[in-house]
């Protein structure tokens, strides 16, 4: 039996997968961007689920409206990544620390 | 018109001192004498004028001018007492005055500070005036004040010259402690009657009288004493009693003509004058009074020793002001106010006259002021010398000269009291005689007789200008006291102006006339004394000079302890000027180095950049520990939230 239960704790397993790979990642900004896609996945199902469970429409239609989003943010942050690279020849996590000044 | 009169003589010296100051440079020097002069020579005609108007009818002026400030039920004034007292004083005032700005044309004539000079004496005028006319409180705090400004200003008018500019603020200095002791006294008074107007306040005499005023131990005094005693600290500190005495040696840095107006003749009788014009309160208080009569008598005496054995021709002078100033005080403290006031007039002109014909000596021989250097001049300067002879002779008390009525006066009344210190104050000022006619003869042998220094073969009189004020000063300081010792001493002249017993409660005897007084006083000791006293001075300094020379008498423990003012000068440097710069050390090194710039300034700059410090260490950059944060944040808000709400349910 898939109840409410079992969407809600793969959701929180995704979530916590993606927070996971952009905190310990170190090497690769793509994997950064990856973890993104992961957490919005995470928010998209859970959006699903109660969508489901409450027999509400407008859950879904937020759905496609991330889906989207998340597509074009995409878009532009490997668009940045490649811009990035080729000022740095570098796309490692590691190096990227000139927020400090 | 007696208002208007006032009015004008006590703004004109005010517009000529302005007009001096802001005009002289450029319109000159006849200029600047001519609007001074005619100030001065407009406020002494009017005080004239005033003061025989206001003898004849008798009358007392007091109106206020103006309201300067009004506070809840409390009001502060601006305006006129003018009485006989106040005449009197005015007349002095402007008459020396006069004489002083005359002098100025010849004494200063070649300096560069001519305008401004005439500005400072015009304008000392006006504060002066301000003083004696005053019939509040606060605007006699006024005229006190600037006094004491106008004589800072004047005894380093020579600003260049180190030795002047410690001497005015010493003068400075030490007028703050009289002045701090006055306003004390003055805020007794105001806190008890509310009102700072002498009329007011003499009429709440008796209230003050009755109020006490508790210290610690249960030791209290009445609110009287303790304002009379404050108020007459302020008088210690003006007219230069000890032990606030220090200054006025010591302001002869001066310009000479300073000398004779401020240091002799107006501002140090200021105190006399607050005296007098405090008399309904004085005589309450016969604790105040006693206090008043041993600090007079002590200072009539030791500083008077203290001129015997000075160089300078002005110290010796002015160590002889300070003596006659212990006189009438003295006089005051027994309640003797009119007898002080009438030694305070005569001493007045004699006093400025043997300062200006010191002035006259100084600028004959081109600023040499040592009476060792001097001698013979006689011949060379006969108009000083007549005049000095008759101001010493007027200063000791030479029969038929005015210190003569004045001073066989208050030796009398001083006599005659009983209050206690009267026994002492009586040995001192009879004792004082003595040594006024010697330190006055001495200086008058060494200066005038005796050999000429071959230095000062080519010396010559010295100006119009300068002899002039010279004989204008000597005619009163012979005649003054015949026409005025009847109504002033033993009349009734200050019967509107000042509270005092009776003349034959002072004196213990009737008056007839002033020739009747002049017989009566060869029956007392003190002219035989004051005689006595020339006859030692011209046989120590004319016939046996050599006595007092040698190393012994210079060894003698006496001559040093002269010689250094009965050390009160070390006394004051050591311990309390000392002492007080040792706590201001500690203060400035501990509250502001330490506590304020240390501590609360840098030390909060200094504490902000190490916390920073510390901070800047979590911003690394990195973009995973900023989401690490942010995720923390979010859990424990998160959790935070989830548990309160779970305490709510």
């Amino acid at each position: 039996m898939v109840t409410l239960q079992s969407y809600l704790t793969l959701s929180a397993l995704v979530f916590s997968i993606g927070i996971t790979g952009i905190i310990i990642n170190r090497k690769n900004i793509i994997i950064v961007m990856m973890c993104t896609e992961l957490l919005l996945i995470s928010v998209n199902f859970n959006f699903i689920a109660f969508s489901h469970q409450l027999q509400d429409l407008s859950g879904q239609v937020f759905v496609f409206f991330i889906l989207t989003v998340a597509a074009a943010e995409a878009a532009i942050g490997l668009a940045i990544l490649v811009a990035l690279y080729r000022n740095k020849k570098s796309i490692s996590v590691s190096e990227l620390n000139t927020l400090r000044n | 018109m007696i208002f208007e009169y006032s009015l004008i003589a006590l703004l004109s010296p005010l517009v000529g001192s302005i007009l001096a100051a802001f005009l002289g440079k450029s319109l000159g020097k006849t200029f600047v004498n001519t609007s001074t002069i005619l100030g001065v020579m407009i406020s002494f005609v009017l005080s004239c004028i005033l003061a025989l108007e206001i003898y004849q009818t008798s009358t007392v002026l007091n109106q206020n001018i103006y309201t300067w400030l009004n506070i809840g039920s409390f009001s502060f004034h601006i305006g006129f007492l003018i009485d006989n007292l106040t005449a009197s004083m005015m007349v002095v005032v402007t008459f020396v005055s006069l004489m002083v700005h005359i002098y100025t044309i010849g004494y200063m004539h070649d300096d560069p500070g001519y305008h401004r000079f005439f500005a400072y004496i015009s304008l000392f005028t006006f504060s002066m005036l301000s003083l004696v006319m005053a019939n509040n409180f606060l605007q006699l705090f006024f005229g006190w004040e600037a006094v004491g400004v106008m004589s800072y200003l004047l005894i380093g008018f020579w600003y260049t010259k180190e030795s002047a500019i410690k001497a005015n603020l010493k003068a400075f200095l030490v007028n703050r402690v009289g002045d701090l002791s006055m306003i004390l006294g003055i805020g007794i008074i105001f806190s008890i009657t509310g009102s700072l107007d002498y009329q007011t306040t003499f009429f709440e005499s008796q209230n003050l009288a009755q109020t006490e005023l508790f210290f610690i131990n249960e030791w209290n005094i009445s609110a009287l004493t303790a304002s009379c005693m404050l108020l007459f600290g302020g008088a210690m500190g003006k007219s230069a009693q000890m032990p606030l005495h220090v200054w006025l040696p010591d302001s002869m840095e001066g310009p000479t003509p300073i000398s004779a107006l401020i240091h002799a003749a107006t501002m140090v009788t200021a105190g006399v004058f607050l005296l007098a014009r405090m008399s309904p309160l004085f005589e309450l208080s016969s604790t105040a009074l006693s206090f008043v009569l041993i600090i007079g008598a002590t200072t009539a005496l030791f500083t008077g020793i203290l001129g015997l054995i000075q160089n300078d021709i002005k110290r010796v002078i002015a160590y002889s002001t300070l003596s006659q100033l212990g006189y009438m005080v003295a006089a005051a403290g027994v309640s003797a106010y009119s007898v002080s006031l009438f030694h305070l007039m005569t001493h007045a002109f004699f006093k400025a006259l043997l300062f200006l014909a010191a002035g006259s000596v100084i600028v004959a021989l081109h600023h040499e002021q040592d009476i060792r250097k001097m001698g013979g001049l006689k011949s060379k300067l006969p108009i000083t010398y007549v005049t000095s002879l008759i101001g010493s002779l007027a200063l000791i008390g030479f029969p038929g000269f005015s210190g003569f009525f004045s001073k066989d006066a208050l030796i009398e009344a001083i006599g005659h009291a009983d209050i206690f210190g009267s026994g002492f104050a009586y040995a001192s000022v009879i004792v004082g005689v003595f040594i006024t006619a010697l330190y006055s003869f001495r200086l008058f042998f060494k200066v005038f007789h005796g050999s000429i220094n071959e230095h000062h073969s080519d010396v010559k009189e010295s100006p119009v200008s300068i002899t002039l004020p010279l004989i204008l000063l000597a005619i009163p300081s012979v005649m003054v006291a015949w026409p005025t010792v009847g109504p002033m001493v033993f009349g009734s002249y200050f019967a509107t102006s000042i509270a005092q017993p009776d003349a034959y409660q002072i004196f213990g005897y009737e008056y007839s006339t002033a020739y009747g007084f002049l017989v009566h006083a060869f029956s007392g000791p003190v002219i035989y004394i004051a005689m006595m006293g020339v006859l030692t001075a011209y046989v120590l300094y004319i016939q046996k000079p050599n006595i007092l020379k040698g190393k012994s008498f210079e060894s003698t423990f006496i001559y040093r302890l002269l010689e250094n003012k009965y050390y009160f000068d070390d006394l004051y440097e050591e311990v309390i000027a000392k002492q007080a710069r040792n706590i201001g050390q500690r203060f400035w090194s501990l509250g502001d180095v330490k506590i304020i710039d240390n501590w609360i300034v840098n030390g909060t700059a200094y504490r902000i950049g190490n916390i920073a410090n510390r901070i800047k260490v979590i911003q690394t950059g990195y973009i995973y520990h900023y989401v690490l944060m942010m995720i923390l944040g979010l859990a424990i808000f998160l959790g935070w939230t989830i548990i309160s709400a779970g305490y709510a349910s």
